[in-house]
This record gives C-alpha cells, sequence and structure tokens, in this order.
C-alpha cells in the first residue's frame, strides 16, 4: 500500500539522530565555521562513538524483512538518508568531518573482500577521484598503477578528497593503462601514513569549511597487491568493460541519495530558521490563502516547501528501491539533481527573505547558503545528473549522449 | 491516526489491474481521439460511457443504494486521474467530474442525502454533474465565494455566478458552493431549478470538457438540499489532489510525445536528442513528473489513512501546476514549429494544462 509516512523504527531513529545534531552539532556549528582547519573536532569522538554502537548490525534489514522474503523492506539505505537529512540539518561540514563515515568506507562496503572489510571497515576511509584534470569525466583519470612483485606502486595527484587529511586510509582511483580508457581504471587502498602518500594542502572552502578537503600527492607509493578493491584484471570485451566500471559506478547508486539528503537537511533548517524568524514579525504561510492570493513572501515559502518535499519524497524512493532490491540508478540521479538544485535554491532564497538577518551571522542562514552549492556538484554535478537521466529516458548510451 | 506502515511504493494487485485497464483505454482510445474532440469543443460521448464504464462512482456507493460498498479511495482516484489524463486531460476532466459531486456525497451529505441523491449515480451510464465552486474573478478565493445563500423559511435563494464547470449543458445537477449566513455552504442544485441558467464560455484550452458558466438568479433550493457535514476545506484539498494527478498525467504525455520526436529529428546531422540543450529539458521534464507524482501520491495517500492533508494536497497543488507548465512550454520548445501546429498534441497540452490555474474544485477525488 502506498505510503510515505515513516514507520516507528525510521522515526525513532530520526528523533535519536536529531537530538545528537541538536545537541552535537548546532552548538558548535559556528564555531568550527570559523576555526575551519585542524584535526578533528575534539567534541565529535564521543559523538562517532554512540553512532558506531548504535549501528545495527549485517545491514540493518530488520527482523520482520528476513522472515518473509515478500514483505516490503525499510533497510539500511532509508535509514541512511534519514539520519543523513538529521544530521545535516544540524551540519554538514561536522556531519562529513565524523570519523568513520567517508565515501571509501561505501566502497569498500560495496566491493571489499572480507578481509579489507576487517582491516578497514571501521576506519575512517575517504575517496579520491579527482585530479586537476578530470573532475566530472572520472574515467580521464592520470594516476598510475603498477604492478611490482608483490606490491602496486601508484603515482599522480588527488584533490578535493573529503577527509583526506584526517582519515587513516584512502580509496585511490588510478589507471593500469590510460590508453584503454574506463576498463583500466581500479581503485586502490592506500593507508593515510603510507610515506609515498604526502599531504600537499588543505582547501580554504565557501563552505563546508571544517571538512577537510585535502590535495594529496603519490610518488613511488607502494601498496600491498592484496589491496585493490575488486578484481585487478582489465576487461577485454566491451560488455565485460562496461560490467566492470559499472560496478564502480554502481556504488553512487546507493551514495546519491544520500548526498541528496544532505540537501533536505540543510535546506529544511534554513526553512525552519526562516519561518521562526518571519512569524516574530508576523509573516504566517498556513496554506489558508490560494498561491496568488498570497503575498509574495507566503508564496515564496510555499513554493520552497513544494519543492523540498518532492525532493525528499524522491529521495526516499530511490533509497526504497535500493531497499527492496530494485535497479535504482535513474532515481538515484533523479533525486540528486532534484535536491541538488533546491538545496541551493532554498538556502539562498531563505537568506534573500529574511533581509539583513540572513545576509549576517547572527542567524545560520548564510552559513547554510554557503554550504548548499557544493551538494550540486560533488558525487556528481547537477549536470552529470541530467545527462544520467536523459540516458536513462532516451535509451541512448554515454557514447550517444554526452 | 495510522497502523505502523513501512515505507511503501507498490501498488496493490487492485490497484495494478484497473490500471491496466485505464492505460489501456487511455492509449487506444482517449489519446487518439484527444485532437478531434479539441477541434469540436465536444466530448465525444464514447469516451464519457467508456470511462463511466469503468465504474469509479459506483465503487464507495453503499451497496444498499446500488454500489459496491468500498471504502473512500484518494489514491484509487488519484491513479484514475493520472492514467486517464495521460490520454487526454480535457475529456477525462469533464469524464470524472460526476465523481467529485458522488465524493462530496458520500463525504458530507446526511443518510437522508444520501438515499435521495446517490442512487441516481449507481449506473455505469454517465450522468453528468458537477460541483460548481470558481467564479469569474481574478481573485476568486474558494474560502470566500461571493454566490449567496440567503435563508428564506425552509428554503435557501441562491444568487451569484459560477464558471468552468465541465459538460455545464449537460449537466444534471450541481453541488454549488455558496456563502450562507454561517459560512461557506455547499447545495444540490437541480438543472431545471427556476432562476438557473448556464451557457458554454470559450476558453484557451479544456474545450472538449465543454465547459461554461452557470447563473444563478434567486434560485429557490430546500433548506434539506444543503449537505449537512459540509467541509469546504476539505473539497478544496481532495479537488486540489485530483487535478494535480490529472496534470501529472498530462505531462508524462508530453515527456512520451518528446522522447521519440528527439530521437528522430535530425539537425546539424545528428538526433537532437543527442544535444546536451534538448536532451537536459528532457531530463527535466522526467525529474520534475517524478516530483509531482510523489507529492500527489503523498497527499492521497494520507487522505486515505486519514492523516491531516491540507498542507500537502496544497504543496501537489502548487509543485504541480507551476511545474506542468514549465513542461508543457518545453514540450512545445523541443518541437519547434511542430509544436506550435495543431498537427501535435503538444500545444494542445499546453492550452490545457494552463486550465489548472483557473479550475477549483472541479475533481474532488
Amino acid at each position: 500500500m502506498i505510503n510515505f509516512e515513516l514507520p516507528k523504527s525510521l522515526k525513532n531513529l530520526q528523533n535519536m539522530t536529531h537530538q545528537l545534531a541538536e545537541q552535537g552539532f548546532r552548538p558548535i556549528s559556528r564555531k568550527y565555521d570559523r576555526i575551519e582547519h585542524g584535526d578533528t573536532p575534539a567534541e565529535l569522538k564521543p559523538l562517532a562513538q554512540m553512532i558506531a554502537a548504535g549501528r545495527p548490525r549485517g545491514g540493518g534489514k530488520g527482523d520482520k524483512a528476513e522472515a518473509d522474503p515478500d514483505a516490503v523492506k525499510n533497510g539500511s539505505n532509508l535509514m541512511g538518508i534519514v539520519s543523513v537529512e538529521e544530521m545535516c540539518w544540524g551540519d554538514t561540514g561536522l556531519m562529513l568531518s565524523l570519523p568513520a563515515s567517508g565515501l571509501g568506507n561505501a566502497a569498500i562496503q560495496a566491493v571489499g573482500t572480507p578481509e579489507q572489510k576487517e582491516q578497514y571497515g571501521k576506519l575512517y576511509c575517504a575517496m579520491a577521484i579527482t585530479e586537476p584534470g578530470a573532475g566530472s569525466d572520472s574515467a580521464a583519470i592520470s594516476t598510475t598503477a603498477r604492478r611490482d612483485g608483490d606490491e602496486w606502486v601508484l603515482n599522480g595527484e588527488k584533490i578535493y578528497c573529503t577527509g583526506g587529511q584526517r582519515c587513516d586510509a584512502v580509496v585511490v582511483w588510478a589507471t593500469l593503462d590510460k590508453s584503454l580508457g574506463k576498463a583500466a581504471i581500479k581503485s586502490f587502498i592506500v593507508p593515510r601514513d603510507n610515506p609515498g602518500m604526502q599531504l600537499v594542502r588543505v582547501e580554504d572552502k565557501m563552505g563546508l569549511r571544517i571538512s577537510d578537503t585535502a590535495a594529496l600527492a603519490l610518488s613511488d607509493c607502494r601498496i600491498p597487491a592484496d589491496h585493490v578493491l575488486g578484481s585487478a584484471e582489465i576487461a577485454d570485451t566491451e560488455a565485460a568493460r562496461k560490467k566492470a566500471f559499472g560496478g564502480v559506478m554502481q556504488t553512487f547508486d546507493n551514495t546519491r541519495p544520500m548526498v541528496a539528503a544532505m540537501a533536505l537537511g540543510v535546506a529544511r533548517a534554513a526553512l525552519e530558521i526562516t519561518t521562526e524568524i518571519l512569524e516574530k514579525e508576523g509573516v504566517k504561510a498556513d496554506f489558508s490563502k490560494s498561491p496568488y492570493n498570497s503575498s509574495a513572501i507566503e508564496l515564496a515559502l510555499y513554493r520552497l516547501e513544494a519543492d523540498l518535499d518532492a525532493a525528499r519524497l524522491m529521495t526516499y524512493k530511490a533509497a526504497w528501491m535500493a531497499d527492496n532490491g530494485q535497479a535504482n540508478s535513474k532515481e538515484a540521479s533523479m533525486c540528486k539533481a532534484k535536491a541538488g538544485r533546491m538545496g541551493n535554491e532554498v538556502t539562498l532564497q531563505c537568506v534573500a527573505l529574511c533581509g539583513e538577518l540572513g545576509y549576517s551571522e547572527r542567524y545560520l542562514l548564510e552559513k547554510l547558503a554557503r554550504d548548499s552549492k557544493i551538494i550540486d556538484i560533488f558525487e556528481g554535478t547537477q549536470q552529470i545528473q541530467q545527462l544520467i537521466v536523459a540516458r536513462h529516458l532516451l535509451g541512448l548510451s554515454s557514447r550517444e549522449l554526452k | 491516526m495510522s497502523t505502523d506502515l513501512p515505507i511503501d511504493l507498490r501498488l496493490s494487485e487492485e490497484q495494478r489491474i484497473s490500471r491496466e485497464g485505464m492505460r489501456r483505454f487511455a492509449s487506444q482510445t482517449l489519446a487518439p481521439g484527444a485532437r478531434a474532440a479539441d477541434e469540436a469543443a465536444t466530448a465525444d460521448p464514447q469516451v464519457l460511457a467508456g470511462i463511466a464504464g469503468f465504474g469509479l462512482t459506483l465503487m464507495s456507493l453503499p451497496e444498499a443504494l446500488g454500489g459496491a460498498g468500498l471504502p473512500r479511495s484518494p489514491m484509487g482516484n488519484v491513479l484514475a486521474c493520472e492514467d486517464l489524463g495521460e490520454g487526454d486531460l480535457s475529456q477525462s476532466l469533464a469524464a470524472l467530474a460526476p465523481l467529485g459531486v458522488v465524493n462530496a456525497l458520500l463525504d458530507f451529505g446526511d443518510d437522508a442525502q444520501h438515499e435521495a441523491w446517490l442512487p441516481r449515480f449507481a449506473s455505469e451510464e454517465p450522468v453528468p454533474a458537477a460541483v460548481a465552486l470558481a467564479e469569474p474573478r481574478a481573485t476568486f478565493e474558494p474560502g470566500d465565494p461571493r454566490t449567496s445563500a440567503r435563508r428564506d423559511g425552509d428554503d435557501y435563494i441562491l444568487d451569484g455566478e459560477k464558471c468552468l464547470i465541465p459538460l455545464v449543458e449537460q449537466c444534471q445537477l450541481f453541488l454549488v458552493v455558496a456563502a450562507a449566513d454561517d459560512g461557506p455552504a455547499a447545495f444540490i442544485v437541480e438543472a431545471d431549478s427556476d432562476g438557473l441558467s448556464r451557457a458554454r464560455q470559450d476558453y484557451m484550452g479544456l474545450r472538449s470538457a465543454e465547459p461554461g458558466t452557470l447563473t444563478l438568479e434567486g434560485v429557490r433550493v430546500p433548506a434539506a438540499q444543503r449537505l449537512a457535514n459540509f467541509d469546504l476545506e476539505r473539497l478544496v484539498s481532495l479537488s486540489r489532489i485530483g487535478l494535480a494527478a490529472l496534470a501529472t498525467g498530462c505531462c508524462q504525455a508530453v515527456l512520451e510525445q518528446c522522447v521519440p520526436y528527439a530521437l528522430e529529428r535530425k539537425a546539424f546531422g545528428e538526433a537532437i536528442a543527442r544535444r546536451q540543450s534538448v536532451a537536459f529539458m528532457i531530463a527535466d521534464m522526467g525529474i520534475e513528473i517524478e516530483g509531482m507524482r510523489l507529492l500527489t501520491w503523498r497527499a492521497a495517500s494520507r487522505a486515505e489513512q486519514g492523516l491531516p492533508f491540507q498542507r500537502e494536497a496544497y504543496l501537489a497543488f502548487l509543485q504541480s501546476m507551476e511545474k506542468a507548465m514549465r513542461i508543457a512550454t518545453d514540450g512545445v520548445q523541443v518541437f519547434g514549429g511542430a509544436g506550435f501546429v495543431r498537427d501535435y498534441p503538444l500545444e494542445m497540452y499546453y492550452r490545457n494544462l494552463r486550465g489548472l490555474s483557473a479550475l477549483h474544485g472541479a475533481l474532488m477525488v
């Protein structure tokens, strides 16, 4: 039966995470936006332990689902987006600074061997894809990996690596042979303290300031042969090539809804603050008048709420599909596209609607507007999501629609 | 409050089966005839009969009054609106208007009113009837109708003008919303009442819905025909959900037209679908339709579960009304000149979808 209301189990998770965001993140949000660089904020360590302790074992599918394989599942993907929205309502930068929540962890969880999961699963693993010469076009990376006896030797430069300074390990994308394109791209687990990997700098950014965004240099960086993620073979047929790179890309079908959920949290926070400010000044958007008989400020609020809710429902759908074993590549990109632009629009409009109170540092609105922009860029830009959605709708391949 | 349901996007078996029938009818009968009906500004009687044949009005009628006695299902109605709207928004609006009257009678009428009026709708033949809420005023507000209902002994005297009423000249009865002393009220008004006149009005779109104006001049209605438990907010909200669903369907039709056209139409040596400027418009159509659909489904599902849904209906309607116009406009744009000529349905979708901004209370799900 069609239902979008959270069941009790998710509601409880939402309440718990909300508490964490409200009591753990909000009070230190402004402080760390100003501090910007440094080690993991001390306040986050007990929170990270709490989260690790509260994390369900075995994917958290719930008992009912195991009893009845046909029953609808509300599992780890929905749990993930519900928590991410709440945490980002608190502070996205602080959430990304929580140890053990990196994108590298998602990759290891998705394709790692039992040994890799054992060794790295509980550590903080970042992901390094982007290079000075390759962003959205991740198949164009030029960091190389060469086999030398029992080791891989990596060389190249990585930038915009979230958590690259404070993490325990980095999942590095590198090519075995650039002339072979996508098929030769593999990812490798590089411990952060490997002497062949140096921290070049930590970026100064518009938003998400407390989250460290690192540039890393790999020079003859040697790692054990078993630190490659997935198969080290280079696929030689078109189908196998597609499958190999597709496997990497599939991780995104799970992570894109999570990033969409970041936008939900940021936008909701901005709308809540805005509504509070406006109510104090006598503006109340209570749905009592038709859209075009409402005041401009009321109509603006209605539009923002509608966009936020549409993005949230799309994100729920994409996560729900993943929980229920349905292919969700199109829906994952759709929700990321909608939520990415929504988060940016909502926060910027909220700043504008509140005048000086929005633009100043009296409230968090200006910070939310600075934080929101990157959500429409990382994990696939707006335009990359549009490309993916268009290919699905038009039935075109990535070669036919570039 | 509802029981502890999981988040779920699966349709029930009955919903899936009834969808199949609707979708077949929409693609085989509604869509192919939409243009001719629009040109003639006439609803095809066979289309009206075909939609009535699905028995939507019968579903929730009590068995004693000739219906199936099933619980009210805004969600089931939304699926019907969406599927039929994909075939032809205009004729579907005309065909579904009586469902709004039946649902209003069910939700707001007392037992005596049910027995007096519902049996008339216990039929698989079309029984034209419509809710008359909208009035011809730029700043019309559903909560503040200017049509008046003055008490006079055992009767009410109705005065005012209503507009955008589908099949206005065929309707056997109207559910007229008017301002009484104690607030907005709804009256069952027979079409042959003294002082009632009606006229077709030409509109930019929705032409095949045969819409028009209802004028009430001192129309005397027995007090027993004032709905006992009228809730204007519920009527408006359920109508917003229905209209949003119709729009979602029609926007899906825009997308379904654009995909093959963009793949086939060549410019500069390749299909225009392979150009990002076109492909991104199509992607955005798909993205926004998904948002419209889910907002509408959520509102309907909340209504069906007995949860508050005014806010959700409002947001679904606002998003649908505005995104639909963007999608319809982009649909014409993708087709270029071919979108502007009447050989293709794009310009018709554009004209019909603009109607959403003027319709109020026309389709209570």
